[in-house]
């Protein structure tokens, strides 16, 4: 499995280290509520096909990657630097 | 039989090997097959379930039958191909699978009992009693099963890994593949061209053809020639790919020395990771067996194996041949053969309508059904409209057709279809994201048809690659068109084999459907059909073609099993290669390291680092002795110890301290310059992630430290916290953990050493107790942290590593003038013990900030990671484990780490435990073992008794519940 | 404040990284120890950069590039971060960027000779060909399983960086693999 890091280009596998959803960016307000947060931390969905995470270019620039990708064909759709995504957000 | 005059084996070079112990000549070129063969050993091995004996059935990679057993000792190989494995001076062989020896195999005796051994007959047999399982049918499987035999001792053979890059990967170096790397070759793309045999040619090195009116051969050679003139082309031959990944990353090994003993110290293989824009799959095709009654006998083989045999090693299969297909392209063995001065017994087409003649008798629409010889074939029986013939025989060479090397277009789960018109199954388009297949792989089984689709290939490639291919006309070679009818299994009684390896015959498989096991999936796995070495390669097709005959559906609707990798078996050793020794896990070492050693310091490993377990003196005859004193030492005098271990984090920016303030539950924001605090970072769910401390150097520079576990996972987390959730701060991080040697000068006199050696003394004043700043020794400059985590009073002192060695040895010389000395892990756990302070044994990742009794620091005037879930009902409370010190009262003095508490009244059991035992240590300065652990509702039962219970080694203990800080409660020494 | 080792330390000797290791010469390759001098890691504040390439005298290089000039070169070295190798910078920059004294911090050697780009196959997984990786490129990866900074200094020449406390392991893997390929013939 290769994926392209925004900055270092496409990369093997086994430099880059899988955290989980993307929905990680979504931190709620400390006030959310213990559902928002349980959503948060625990509640992931187990899409076959299109799916958003997590990784970090950790063997490479260090840089936190969205990558969203097929979990059927295995297709990367897009990659691109977490910080951006999450100022996107905001 | 050896032919004179024919083949390409070196005669100029004969080759002496042992098979079984005997001594044998081959040729240079040859392989243990060809070579057996030459010397009319047809017999090259057993079966696996039945151990019948069997003879060599193809030339090529996907042999199912002749599997041997190569070297001795440690370095032995089992499962070798003969048909792949080539021959050199002194080359052992070894046939397997069968005992006392291959000719007489005591095993054999399954084949008579074969009634029993039906589909299924594993999971028939080995149901009941249940107490049979493990003692009784688990050994007995094991026994008979598996083929060859491992050493069972480490191989000291070397393994490589390597990877590879390129604009296109083409798979196989026959006609199609030779063209399309020509084609792309020409343009200047990069071009890897991988083929499993040694020699460039594929299928043209076992036939006859020409190509451009001159020896097909010759043709090769040119192409070969120009091809390796090209800087940009690479060759790879004995290189099979193996497995095809996502996003264009491709399997390989590389067989480097297992054909020549001449290179001992090259590696044996070397496992290729290729990595290609795009691929061409040019992989050939194989040809099937039919399956008749006994059509297993040595002698029985692939009409293209006859061939191969033939034209490339000059080796004829047997004196009298029979032919047998349903193809034309079997005619052309009978041809070669006869051409070649070999007696063709028959020519037995099972198509009726078939025109052919030659110089041996035709048979059309007949078949044979029939063989027998069991060591080796004596002569078959030919099936014909009027009756049966018996002809005596040596070799019967078969064609059922060829089946295109599908496999890999489906390793990433496509399905390929079925094309009746060559009664076979081909790729469909886009399998493989950017790979095009070509030539016979693709069902385009003529010379003139592989070359064009290469050529056509490399035109796709090119072009999807931005490239365009520089057009040269197509050589000029044989076009014969396909010819076939469908024939799986000759009628009849008797046992008809389909998979040679597993023993599967046709019966086998109208058993699975008969007992309702109809999808190709569930047949494979009832019957053990396809589930050998070479992976069905020779009879997957023949089997569901049996199966959709059964169960009355279609080739199509039936479909075929999933093709997984590897292509061909890959060992172990090539795929971990690399990943043994310091390549598994780097050795880091402290500076302090060369001097440690030398003092006879036994090293234990803390992730990736070495650190002293203790410092032996001499007289001191186990690790207590050396620990108690090493401890006495901190405690009454001074000692030393290498901490730079511990992750060391600078952390710098306008936004540090409200980035830290959000990493922490306590607040670092109100930390003056020039101080150090404790600090306590969460994860996300409320659960104690890592301690340390973290000094302020100035208003926008801090330096955290880390636990040396921790370290990666602290600065990963730092690193997610900044981008994926607070990207607008402006702080960054980056890690110095590895530019500073860091020392633990620990105990009353640490100040008065340190005074002897810094370039301008300090004092309480300069350095209170979590006081830090620049200092200088020996005009080195260098970083004094006040701060302790054995209880004394302490510093730990920071130079540039360059100085790291020279240091340690410095404060050590001066350290022993004052009654004090180095001191290693044991010592440094002891002593932290004594003073309550925690490690990862304690905060494993499931205790909060409430278990360890800190819940007070999580600051409500701020939001940070962690707070809100750590807040959560059930993760704070009376029924909560939480930290307690322990110490024993009883007459039992001993403590064990892992131990569980137990009220001192009840039962010990799992669901009496109310809580367990994290850190022990015999404390010298307590005069007694005290320990860490985790008791429910603990901190409220300080002074009570409860029950150590260790049921692994035996020990009970009775233990008081205590305050975990020991030593030192108001922390004076501290200060001092 | 940054500081950087001094030179007339008196008392406290020095040793490189790679001390009594290197150099090793096997099959046309050379494996040695480098010595780089000072190294800074410097992070640009948020829009700092303008200002931070007026101190520095020159642009920042891109991801994945290496510029020298007068005796200081500037490599990318990570998301957002440079090394400054060789030669003191400018103090006012400290205001503008993170600036972090790295000299003692990784250890560096070269590796030269025809087939350097063979052994770095066996060790790095990332495309290290002329025609990709070309001189004056730098990228972070793997050695193996350590951490590596390398850059390509000339046709069959790189400098490969790991950590100091892994630099015993860096040469026995470099050294092993050169070994194997030695052998191949």
């Amino acid at each position: 499995m290769r994926l392209k890091c925004p900055l270092c280009g496409e990369r093997d596998r086994r430099e880059f280290y899988y955290v989980g959803d993307a929905v990680a960016l979504a931190r709620p307000d400390p006030d959310a509520g213990i559902s928002a947060w349980d959503d948060y931390v625990h509640n992931r969905d187990n899409p076959a096909g299109i799916t958003r995470d997590l990784w970090q270019h950790e063997a490479g620039c260090a840089a936190w990657v969205v990558v969203t990708r097929n979990t059927v064909s295995h297709e990367v759709l897009d990659t691109a630097l977490a910080s951006d995504v999450k100022r996107a957000m905001s | 039989m050896r032919l004179e005059n024919k083949g390409l084996i070196d005669r100029t070079q004969p080759v002496n090997f042992t098979f079984d112990g005997h001594h044998y000549q081959g040729f240079a070129g040859d392989t243990v097959a060809s070579a057996l063969l030459a010397n009319d050993q047809r017999l090259m091995g057993r079966s696996f379930k039945y151990h019948r004996p069997r003879g060599v059935l193809t030339a090529c990679s996907g042999e199912p039958n002749a599997l041997v057993t190569i070297k001795r000792g440690e370095n032995v190989e089992p499962n070798v191909r003969a048909t792949v494995q080539e021959i050199y001076g002194g080359l052992e062989v070894r046939s397997q699978n069968a005992w006392p020896t291959l000719g007489f195999d005591a095993l054999a005796v399954n084949d008579l009992a074969a009634p029993f051994f039906s589909a299924g007959f594993y999971y028939k047999t080995f149901m009941w009693p249940r107490a049979f399982w493990e003692r009784v049918y688990e050994p007995l499987i094991r026994r008979a099963a598996g083929l060859g035999g491992l050493s069972g001792t480490s191989n000291d053979e070397e393994y490589e890994k390597a990877f590879a890059f390129c604009d296109v990967l083409i798979i196989g170096a026959g006609p199609t593949g030779l063209m399309a790397a020509l084609e792309a070759g020409r343009t200047g793309a990069d071009v890897i061209l991988a083929d499993e045999d040694a020699q460039a040619g594929g299928r043209l090195l076992s036939e006859t053809y020409e190509i451009d009116g001159r020896a097909a051969l010759d043709w090769v050679a040119s192409v070969i020639a120009e091809l390796s003139s090209m800087d940009n082309v690479r060759i790879m031959s004995r290189t099979t790919v193996t497995g095809v990944y996502d996003q264009g990353t491709f399997g390989a090994l590389e067989r480097v020395t297992g054909h020549t003993i001449s290179r001992a110290d090259a590696p044996r293989a070397c496992f290729w990771r290729i990595v290609a824009k795009r691929s061409i799959l040019a992989a050939g095709a194989l040809e099937r067996p039919i399956a008749f009654q006994n059509n297993d006998r040595p002698g029985i083989m692939t009409a293209g194996a006859v061939r191969a045999y033939l034209n490339r090693w000059g080796v004829t299969a047997g004196r009298d041949i029979v032919v047998f297909g349903n193809n034309d392209d079997a005619h052309r063995t009978a041809f070669d053969l006869s051409a070649a001065g070999v007696h063709v017994a028959a020519l037995v087409d099972s198509r009726p309508d078939v025109q052919v003649s030659g110089d041996f008798p035709v048979y059309a629409g007949a078949q044979i059904c029939g063989a027998s010889g069991r060591q080796g074939l004596k002569s078959v029986t030919i099936r014909t409209q009027s009756g049966t013939e018996k002809i005596a025989s040596e070799c019967l060479a078969m064609s059922g057709g060829w089946n295109p090397s599908v496999h890999m277009t489906c390793h990433m789960n496509g399905r390929p279809e079925w094309r009746e018109d060559i009664a076979s199954f081909v790729p469909r388009a886009g399998m493989i994201p950017g790979m095009v297949t070509a030539g016979a792989c693709n069902g385009t089984f003529s010379t003139h048809g592989a070359l064009a689709e290469g050529r056509k290939a490399a035109e796709l490639t090119l072009a999807a690659l931005g490239k365009k291919a520089i057009q040269s006309d197509p050589p000029e070679a044989e076009d014969a068109p396909i010819r076939i009818s469908p024939l799986w299994a000759v009628g009849g009684t008797g046992r008809a084999w389909l998979d040679f390896q597993n023993d599967v015959t046709v019966k086998d498989v109208k058993q699975a459907a008969k007992e309702n096991f109809r999808s190709v999936e569930h047949m494979k796995r009832y019957t053990t059909q396809g589930m050998a070495t070479d992976q069905g390669k020779n009879s997957n097709v023949n089997a569901l073609a049996i199966l959709a005959d059964v169960t009355g559906r279609g080739i199509p609707e039936t479909g075929t099993t999933t093709f997984r990798p590897p292509y061909t078996p890959v060992p172990i050793a090539a795929m971990g290669a690399g990943a043994e020794g310091k390549g598994f896990a780097p050795e880091r070492l402290v500076t302090s390291h060369e001097s440690t050693v030398a003092q006879g310091a036994p090293m234990i490993e803390a992730g990736m680092w070495y650190r002293p377990s203790y410092f032996p003196k001499e007289g001191e005859t186990n690790w207590r002795q050396s620990c108690d004193r090493e401890v006495n030492m901190v405690r009454s005098s001074v000692g030393i110890c290498d901490v730079s271990t511990l992750g060391k984090i600078d952390i710098q920016g306008p936004d540090a301290a409200a980035f830290l303030d959000f990493i922490y539950i306590n607040t670092f924001s109100t930390l003056k310059p020039g101080r150090v605090r404790y600090g306590l970072m969460l994860r996300e769910d409320g659960t104690v992630m890592d301690d340390g401390t973290t000094a302020r150097l100035s208003n926008t520079h801090y330096v955290m430290t880390t636990t040396t576990a921790a370290a990666g996972a602290v600065m990963r987390h730092l690193e997610y916290v900044h981008q994926c959730l607070r990207p607008e701060l402006d702080v960054s991080m980056v890690s110095v953990t590895e530019q500073w040697a860091q020392f633990a000068v620990a105990g009353p006199k640490s100040r008065s050493l340190l005074n002897e050696l810094l370039d301008a003394p300090i004092d309480n004043d300069s350095f209170p107790f979590m006081g830090c700043g620049d200092v200088a020794i020996g005009g080195v400059n260098a970083r004094l942290f006040r701060i302790s985590f054995s209880g004394e009073h302490a510093y730990e002192i920071a130079v540039p590593a360059r100085y790291g060695a020279a240091l340690f040895d410095k404060l050590n010389e001066h350290a022993a003038a004052l009654g004090g000395g180095p001191y290693g892990m044991e010592a440094l756990n002891v002593l932290r013990i004594e003073k309550g302070f925690i490690t990862h044994a304690e905060i494993h990742g499931r205790v909060t900030a409430f278990d360890i009794g800190m819940e007070r620091m999580i600051s409500a005037k701020k939001d940070c990671i962690g707070q809100t879930m750590a807040a959560r009902e059930g993760l704070v409370g009376p029924d909560r484990e939480q930290l307690i010190g322990l110490k024993p009262i009883g007459a039992v003095k001993q403590l064990t780490g892992g131990a569980h508490l137990f009220e001192p009244e009840s039962e010990p059991t799992r669901q009496n435990s109310i809580g367990y035992v994290t850190s022990v240590g015999f404390s010298p300065t307590e005069v007694s073992f005290l320990g860490m652990g985790f008791l429910m509702n603990g901190r409220a039962r300080h002074g009570e008794t409860i029950k150590l219970i260790d049921h692994m080694r035996g020990i009970e203990t009775l233990c008081e519940i205590c305050d975990p800080l020991f030593h030192d409660p108001d922390g004076g020494k501290l200060r001092g | 404040m940054i500081q950087m080792g001094a030179s007339y330390v008196v008392d406290l000797v020095a040793k490189t990284p790679a001390e009594g290791l290197l150099p090793v010469t096997m099959g046309g390759l050379n494996l040695r120890e480098v010595v780089l001098g000072v190294m800074i890691s410097l992070a640009p504040f948020k829009g700092q950069d303008v200002q931070v390439e007026k101190l520095l005298g020159g642009a920042l290089p891109k991801v994945g590039r290496s510029v020298s000039k007068a005796g200081q070169e500037v490599v990318w070295f990570s998301q957002g971060q440079y090394l400054v190798i060789g030669g003191a910078v400018d103090m006012l920059l400290v205001k503008h960027a993170a600036l972090t004294d790295q000299s003692d911090a990784w250890c560096a050697i070269t590796l030269e000779g025809v087939g350097s780009e063979a052994v770095l196959a066996r060790l790095v997984p990332v495309d290290l060909r002329a025609g990709t990786f070309k001189r004056g490129h730098a990228l972070r990866s793997q050695l193996g399983h350590m951490p590596l900074h390398i850059t390509r200094t000339g046709k069959d020449a790189f400098r490969l960086m790991t950590f100091r406390s892994m630099a015993g392991t860096m040469v026995h893997e470099v050294t092993h693999k050169i070994k194997l390929l030695s052998a191949r013939g």
